[in-house]
Formats: C-alpha cells, sequence, structure tokens
C-alpha cells in the first residue's frame, strides 16, 4: 500500500517528524496497526538492517531510522495493546555489578529500541538480583548483561545461574557482550546468546525471541 | 636540533584551553563522590541543586595549574633515574591492562595466567628501548578482588623497574600502595622517588565516578604521580572534529588537575588521555587511526603549553596478529609521539585496540622504539667540520671503514636493531633458515624469558611482600597463590 511504503522510506532517511505524521494519517484511515507496524515500521527498518550490515549506510544512520520508528511506534503502541497484539519482545538491559562500562551497553540500548524491542535499562553497576527480579516481575522475554573487564564478566556467569534458578522453564533467554566476552565464554556460562556488536545483538535477539 | 612535529598554533592552543575553562565553569563537571564535592565547594567551587555538579572557576583552575610540577622522575627498586618526564624527553612504556593474551602456537586468544605475566616481566626487564612497566594484563588464576594488587604485586617481586599501574575498585588502592612503601622502604623515601605511577580515568562527557576520583585523591595523599586518561570518543561521546574533542579532553584533564592539586599541592601529574576516534562502521575505538594519534599529539602540546608532563595510549595497533597493520599502526604512532615529545608513551605490545597483549609483538615494538628514540637524537654535526682532512683521508684509502672518525662515532650515528629485524642478503637469510618475523620474534621472547636473572630485591623486602599479597588473598577468601617459578 501507497502509505505504508511512504512510511517505510521516510523511516530509511530518517524523517521522524514525516513517519510520525503518516503513521497518524494511516491509523485515521483505518489501517491496522498490525499493518502499519509490520509492512511500514519494520519493512523500513529491516531494509536498514541490512544496508547497515552491507556496509552501506553506517550507524547514525540506523540511528536516524531507530528514531523515526520511535516516532512511529510510539503511536501505534497503545493500539497493538488494545488489539492484544504481542510486541517485538521486553529486553532487561545493564552493565553488571563492579561495572562502570556503560558506552557499548548503551549503544545496543538504542539500537533495540529502534529495531521495535521495549527495552528497560537497568543503568550500570547493577546487582545482579536485580537483574533477576526485573525480568520475572516485568515478564521479559531476554535479559541483555554487558561487562567489559575481566574480573567483572564472571558476575554474569552468576546472574546466569541465578535466572535459570528462578526461570526452570527457561522462558527468560540470556544474551551477553562486552569486551572481554567471546562465543566461547558464552557458551560456557550458560548464556542462550552473545553478541560481538549493536547490530549483531539485533540478529542475536530475533533468533531468540 | 632534535626534530619535532606540531599540529597546533599557539593561538589555536590557547583558545582551545579558554574554550575548555568555559564549559568548566559554565556547565560543570559531574563528581559522584560526595566527600570530594563537598571538599571542592570549601576549595571555591560552586555546586548547585544537583549536589553532584560541580562548577569550576578560572581562579580554582588557576590555582591548581601553578602546583603542578613542571616535570618529575621515576626510579627503580634500587633507587636509580629511569624516566625523567621533563621537556620533551621520551619514554616508552608497555600498554596496559589488557583483557586478553596471545597465544603464540596457536596464534589465537587466551585468559593470561600467572606463568604468562611472569614471562612477560622477564621480558621487559631487560628491554632496552621500554624505560618501565605496566601492569599490562590481568591473570586470572587468582580471585577478580585482588586481581589488580597481584599483577603490581608480580612485577614489583620479578623487576626493579618502575610500574605504569592502576586499581579496579578503591579498596586495592591501599595494599598496593604498601607494596611501593615495602620496596622502597618508607613513605617519604616513595615520595622523594617514585616507583610507580597510578591511572585515573575521568568518564567522558565531563564526569568523574567513585573509584576513580576517589583513587585520584588517594594517590595525591601519597604523592603517588598519577596520569589522569579521559577516553573521548570523536563522533559519539565527544564532537567529531579533532579541535572539538580536544577542547573536551582539555577540559576533563583540567578538572583531574583541580581534584588532585586540591588534595595535595604539587603531586606530580602526567597531563594524559586515550582518546580515540570512533569508527562508526565497526563501533569500535581505533587507536591505530591517524586521527586518534594526532589528537594524542595535539593534547600533547596543550599539555606542555600548561607547563605539564604529557602521556598518550600510542603507538599500538588494532589487528588481531603481528601483521603489516601492527607494523604499521605501531610505527606510525611512535613515529609521531617521539616527535612531538610525548613523555610517557604507553603502547608497546598491545594490540586489538586495548584489548589484547603480545609478547611476541612487545620484543617487536622494542625495536620500533629503538629506532625513534634514535631519530629524535637528530643530525648533530660530531668532529663533521672543517670535512677536509676526512674527505683526503676516504680518497686516499677508498674507505672509511677504519677510519678512527667511524670507529669514534659508529655505534652512537648509527643505530643496531636486534635480530627482529633483518637485514641480511637474501641468500644469508635463507641460510639462516627462512624466518619470518614472528618467528624472530617468538626466538627474542624465548631467550629474554631463559636468560633473565634478577635480584633486585634483598631477601626481606621479598619476603614482606609476599607477606603482604598472601595477606590480601587471605582477606578475598584465597588462601593460597597460584605458583611462582624463580
Ligand atoms: C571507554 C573506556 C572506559 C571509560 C568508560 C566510560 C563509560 N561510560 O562506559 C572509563 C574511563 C570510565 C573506563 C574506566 C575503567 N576502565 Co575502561 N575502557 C574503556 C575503553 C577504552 C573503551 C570501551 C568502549 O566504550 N568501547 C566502545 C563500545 C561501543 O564498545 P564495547 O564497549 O566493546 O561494546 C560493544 C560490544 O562489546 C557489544 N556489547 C557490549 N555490551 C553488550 C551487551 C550485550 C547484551 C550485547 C549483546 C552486546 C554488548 O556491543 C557494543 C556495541 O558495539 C576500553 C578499551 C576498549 N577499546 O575496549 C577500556 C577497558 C575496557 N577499560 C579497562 C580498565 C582497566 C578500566 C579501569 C579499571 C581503569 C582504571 N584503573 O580506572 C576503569 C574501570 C572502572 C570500573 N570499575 O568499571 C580495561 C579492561 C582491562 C581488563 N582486563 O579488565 C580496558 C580493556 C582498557 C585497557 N586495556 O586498559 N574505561
Amino acid at each position: 500500500m501507497e502509505l505504508l511504503n511512504q512510511i517505510s522510506e521516510y523511516l530509511q532517511q530518517g524523517d521522524d517528524e514525516k513517519v510520525f505524521e503518516l503513521t497518524g494519517i494511516a491509523i485515521k484511515e483505518g489501517i491496522s496497526p498490525k499493518e502499519i507496524l509490520d509492512d511500514g515500521l519494520l519493512a523500513g527498518i529491516g531494509i536498514i538492517g541490512k544496508q547497515f550490515k552491507n556496509h552501506e549506510i553506517f550507524l547514525p544512520d540506523v540511528l536516524l531510522a531507530a528514531k523515526a520508528m520511535q516516532a512511529g511506534l510510539n503511536q501505534i503502541k497503545p493500539l497493538l495493546e488494545r488489539d492484544k497484539i504481542p510486541g517485538m519482545g521486553k529486553i532487561v538491559l545493564g552493565t553488571v555489578k563492579g561495572d562502570v562500562h556503560d558506552i557499548g551497553k548503551n549503544l545496543v540500548g538504542i539500537m533495540l529500541k529502534g529495531a521495535g524491542y521495549d527495552v528497560i535499562d537497568l543503568g550500570k553497576d547493577v546487582a545482579s538480583e536485580q537483574f533477576v527480579e526485573t525480568a520475572i516481575i516485568e515478564k521479559a522475554n531476554v535479559v541483555g548483561l554487558s561487562a567489559l573487564l575481566t574480573t567483572t564478566m564472571p558476575v554474569m556467569k552468576e546472574i546466569i545461574s541465578m535466572l535459570k534458578e528462578k526461570d526452570p522453564e527457561g522462558n527468560i533467554k540470556t544474551i551477553i557482550g562486552g569486551a572481554p566476552v567471546t562465543k566461547n565464554i558464552a557458551d560456557e556460562y550458560g548464556a542462550d546468546a552473545y553478541a560481538f556488536d549493536a547490530a549483531n545483538a539485533i540478529d542475536q535477539i530475533k533468533l531468540l525471541i | 636540533m632534535r626534530p619535532t612535529v606540531k599540529f597546533l598554533s599557539k593561538s589555536l592552543i590557547e583558545q582551545i584551553i579558554s574554550e575548555a575553562k568555559d564549559i568548566l565553569c559554565k556547565l560543570g563537571v559531574k563528581i559522584e563522590n560526595p566527600e570530594l564535592v563537598s571538599k571542592l565547594a570549601d576549595y571555591g567551587a560552586r555546586i548547585e541543586n544537583d549536589a553532584s555538579k560541580v562548577f569550576f572557576t578560572n581562579e580554582i583552575i588557576e590555582r591548581a595549574l601553578k602546583s603542578v610540577p613542571k616535570s618529575f622522575q621515576l626510579f627503580d627498586s634500587s633507587g636509580n633515574e629511569t624516566n625523567n618526564f621533563s621537556g620533551n624527553n621520551i619514554h616508552y612504556t608497555p600498554g596496559s591492562s589488557a583483557i586478553n593474551f596471545l597465544d603464540y602456537e596457536s596464534q589465537d586468544i587466551k585468559q593470561p595466567l600467572t606463568k604468562d605475566y611472569i614471562r612477560y616481566v622477564k621480558i621487559v626487564d631487560q628491554l632496552k628501548y621500554i624505560a618501565s612497566q605496566s601492569t599490562a594484563f590481568i591473570p586470572t588464576d587468582v580471585q577478580d578482588k585482588f586481581a589488580d594488587s597481584y599483577r603490581l604485586f608480580l612485577s614489583l617481586l620479578y623487576s626493579g623497574k618502575p610500574v605504569v599501574t592502576g586499581t579496579f575498585t578503591a579498596e586495592s588502592f591501599e595494599v598496593m600502595k604498601n607494596f611501593l612503601v615495602t620496596v622502597r622502604g618508607s613513605k617519604e623515601a616513595l615520595k622523594e622517588k617514585p616507583l610507580s605511577v597510578f591511572t585515573a580515568c575521568p568518564t567522558s562527557p565531563l564526569k568523574w565516578g567513585d573509584v576513580s576520583s576517589q583513587n585520584l585523591t588517594d594517590c595525591a595523599r601519597y604523592s603517588i604521580p598519577v596520569e589522569i586518561v579521559c577516553m573521548p570518543m570523536a563522533g559519539f561521546i565527544s564532537p567529531v572534529t579533532l579541535t572539538g574533542t580536544l577542547i573536551q579532553h582539555t577540559a576533563e584533564t583540567l578538572s583531574g588537575i583541580v581534584i588532585s592539586q586540591m588534595t595535595n599541592p604539587g603531586t606530580p601529574i602526567l597531563y594524559g588521555g586515550s582518546p580515540a576516534i570512533f569508527d562508526i562502521r565497526y563501533e569500535t575505538t581505533p587507536m591505530g587511526a591517524v586521527e586518534t594519534m594526532m589528537i594524542d599529539c595535539a593534547y600533547n602540546e596543550i599539555g606542555k603549553y600548561l607547563g605539564i608532563p604529557t602521556q598518550a595510549y600510542i603507538a599500538l595497533s588494532d589487528s588481531k596478529f603481528l601483521d603489516a597493520q601492527a607494523g604499521l599502526e605501531d610505527g606510525m604512532g611512535a613515529t609521531l609521539a617521539a616527535l612531538s615529545g610525548i613523555n610517557n608513551i604507553s603502547g608497546p605490545g598491545m594490540m586489538d585496540f586495548e584489548n589484547c597483549f603480545s609478547l611476541e609483538k612487545l620484543v617487536f615494538d622494542n625495536e620500533v622504539c629503538g629506532k625513534t628514540l634514535r631519530m629524535i637524537k637528530g643530525i648533530e654535526p660530531k668532529d663533521d667540520f672543517p670535512a677536509i682532512s676526512l674527505f683526503t683521508e676516504l680518497l686516499e684509502e677508498e674507505h672509511l671503514l677504519i677510519s678512527k672518525h667511524t670507529r669514534k662515532h659508529l655505534r652512537t650515528e648509527h643505530h643496531f636493531p636486534g635480530s627482529i629485524i633483518n637485514r641480511a642478503s637474501r641468500s644469508r637469510w635463507i641460510e639462516e633458515g627462512s624466518t619470518t618475523l614472528l618467528q624472530r620474534a617468538h626466538s627474542e621472547v624465548e631467550r629474554l624469558v631463559s636468560e633473565y636473572s634478577s635480584s633486585h630485591l634483598t631477601d626481606e623486602v621479598r619476603k614482606e611482600l609476599i607477606n603482604l599479597m598472601e595477606q590480601e588473598a587471605k582477606t578475598h577468601g584465597q588462601g593460597s597463590l597460584p605458583e611462582r617459578e624463580v
């Protein structure tokens, strides 16, 4: 549909005002929120993701698109909830206790929000219990942990085991990242996924949910 | 003449400093350390509604700048001077605190262990062009809680060279300071002859966390030299322009200088940093980027303008192996750093941004350092004028191989690299095993480890150090330390 194509186009250009305006028109015209989401917003962000991966566009382009995505998403969110259409997923994110490195984690958060996920960012130097409690209370789909120090990385293992105890069915998945983390370490710690950067984090989380 | 490079004019330096001061006075710095904030208020800073936001004044910045020493020295464990941070003197120190260790056999990363760290110290102890050690990586076979003090312990135990180090928590400072006092003999002697430089890192943009600000003040209380290392990332958490990032770097560094000098005027400081551009394609902070090196050299000029000795993370590489990219980035960084006169050049041995340490790269980089140290001696006439007599000899003898002039000046005019740098003819190179650079670097690593011998500490000091470390380990619930070879 032309209008939804336009939403996708403007989103790719990072024009949040236009996306806001057109999403409003689409709602007024009675297009279902699910269609606006799938064929407008997500269609656009999907193309952005591919172009980013192919090095055709760069991080700032993605962030602009993400901002435009938010502008549209904020409008249809209440309608999606009304129609009981599940969101993309809820992610609890944070940097583990003893570690104040949050630049990479923040970038992951921005990108996830941009991709349409609900992100609860607990910040940095976060107590292990807080990750687990928040994930349970908020019925999160994924817990994302960040650590940049050799000395704080093992805290992630502790959080993953605590979570497994509280959520034996494994409904809440875990993904970890940060400079010292590797795929091997993620396996060793029992994490469900590992990502080396923010774009990769979106790909991995898609597979988890 | 000592060759130098410059990136900034005097007027640009003055403009950058003036903007930085403006930012400190008008936008302020967030300091997550209530005790320190109230001291800064007493010192003359303005605190507004937000109790952690500190607004500086030109007066307190100037007061702090006046008391920073214009130079200072480091001394080895025997009390001999190793580093003289003044003027355009340069000294190299290995890159610090890598996460991973590059294993030679597998050429893959692994988590470093005590035995790797000891090999590292044995090597750096003998490297001619690397003046000090750094706590280069974190052995992972001890508990995390004391991993920071443990590496300083191993460094002091195995080598007399001074150590560039830092703490991971506020609590670790005490035992680390005690190690230093033990080696030096007393608090006063340590102040007289510094054995170490601690790293204190503000959080860009314009913030000091509780741990790092605490470290900065703890070091000041004992007059332990500090390098202030802020990490603006151009285009991400600092302006994309190099000038804009320099303004931020200046503001963050000046804020550290005020905290340190307020706590104890005269505490030695290195005007340092680890800025980088942010590569938006890969979400990384390339240390080998030419713009990163330009920022380093430029803030060094600002530090010098302020009359403070300087430091930078330069002469390191983003490569994952000791390959041509590593050679390019180390060579270029070290050359620029040397020509700029950065007083403490942190980098050798480090790769993969600041994440991985390699012993082979360390010994290779030592060669890079050697060349640059020769280069900055410049071209100086030595018995060259008048030229007639030497040229008469050359024309008569048809060579100068055994001339007095040659014999007198050969060893100082020409720099002789070690076995890693190959200058053999192709045939001789084949005859000698057709080795690659990596193989030669590895042989050098093995040679240095096997030839190591050090008895720089008395038995008494050694025992006391071990005792302190074991006590610290016990308080963290670790009964015994990993085995150490001699
Ligand atoms: C910037 C920085 C700081 C800043 C952090 C500011 C901030 N707000 O985060 C400051 C100055 C505060 C800092 C402090 C310290 N730092 Co620091 N720091 C760095 C540095 C240079 C860059 C990190 C960074 O932001 N990179 C850019 C981002 C975009 O990349 P990233 O963090 O890797 O994140 C990406 C991926 O890893 C991944 N990812 C990250 N998190 C997550 C989470 C999930 C769920 C997923 C899926 C993916 C993911 O996606 C991200 C986006 O691409 C690194 C070295 C390096 N080059 O990595 C050292 C480094 C991590 N720091 C180090 C050290 C030693 C320290 C200090 C102890 C220094 C000191 N003595 O004070 C303190 C520690 C304080 C503490 N307790 O935490 C060491 C670690 C050593 C070790 N072996 O553990 C490093 C490696 C540098 C070094 N060699 O010395 N540091």
